[in-house]
């Protein structure tokens, strides 16, 4: 608050106050982790469980519904998890305002244009293209 | 926002004595950070092996064996499972639980033994079924 600023404590909070709606974000956040812990333990488990971990083995393993659909749910959610998370440490370190929306706009381009390559990989494993 | 640079900041991290708590929160960010992005990255390009046919995975298969990738891989595990257990250690804290300095100081050692534990775990099945 600069010296010059003459607007009353009710008018500033109305400009700066919440945006009302970081408590879906809070939700979410929590929503997908705990959709995680299902699905990470799924994912480390299937690794650990397979008999080899090769082309082959990995790859029919995502072409059954069984390997394919978890998958695709876990990069989903994993994804928006990822961004959810960064988000967090940003707002919380990057007090600039120009910096802060710089970096909230790469996290989600590259969180959403990484989901779409993983996805893109996984059908085209579990449709049977270049296995 | 604005803050007059001039004006010192109370003291902060620098006066409190170290405890689990403040070392499973600050790790509970750095694991986060660092599994959506270098976790991530890797679940992708393993992903866009898997669908580019054998050549590309026998390549991503030859880094992620070599001494750097499986620093990384050993690293992501505990990243994962130090996530994981401090992630349930917080949505017991969001229903108000778990606040009491001894209960709180000991679940959150639980976290870090755990994590080390669940990694040796992981790494001991993953070798056993390779060999």
């Amino acid at each position: 608050m600069s010296a010059q600023d003459s607007s009353t404590p009710l008018g500033r909070v109305r400009a700066l106050g919440s945006a009302q709606h970081g408590g879906g974000h809070w939700i979410r956040e929590r929503l997908t982790s705990a959709a995680l812990l299902l699905l990470g333990i799924w994912l480390v488990a299937s690794l650990v469980l397979l008999p080899a971990l090769d082309h082959k083995t990995v790859g029919d393993w995502l072409k059954s519904a069984s390997g394919a659909v978890p998958m695709a749910l876990f990069v989903i959610t994993a994804f928006v998890h990822a961004i959810d998370g960064l988000k967090v440490v940003v707002d919380d370190y990057v007090h600039d305002a120009g910096n802060n929306a710089f970096l909230n706009g790469l996290i989600l381009f590259a969180g959403i244009g990484g989901a779409a390559l993983a996805l893109f990989s996984l059908a085209k494993v579990a449709f049977g293209g270049a296995a | 926002m604005s803050r007059n640079p001039d004006r010192p900041l109370s003291p902060h991290l620098t006066i409190w004595r170290w405890g689990p708590g403040m070392v499973v929160s600050i790790l509970h960010r750095i694991t986060g950070s660092g599994l959506s992005v270098a976790g991530l990255a890797v679940l992708t390009w393993w992903l866009w092996a898997l669908a580019d046919g054998p050549d590309a995975y026998q390549d991503f298969a030859r880094h992620a064996q070599s001494w750097y990738g499986l620093v990384v891989l050993v690293g992501l595990t505990w990243a994962f499972w130090q996530h994981l257990l401090s992630g349930i250690r917080h949505l017991v804290m969001d229903i108000g639980a778990g606040y009491e300095l001894r209960t709180n100081k000991f679940f959150a050692n639980l976290t870090l033994v755990g994590a080390l534990f669940l990694t040796a775990l992981t790494w001991y099945l993953i070798m056993g079924v390779n060999q």
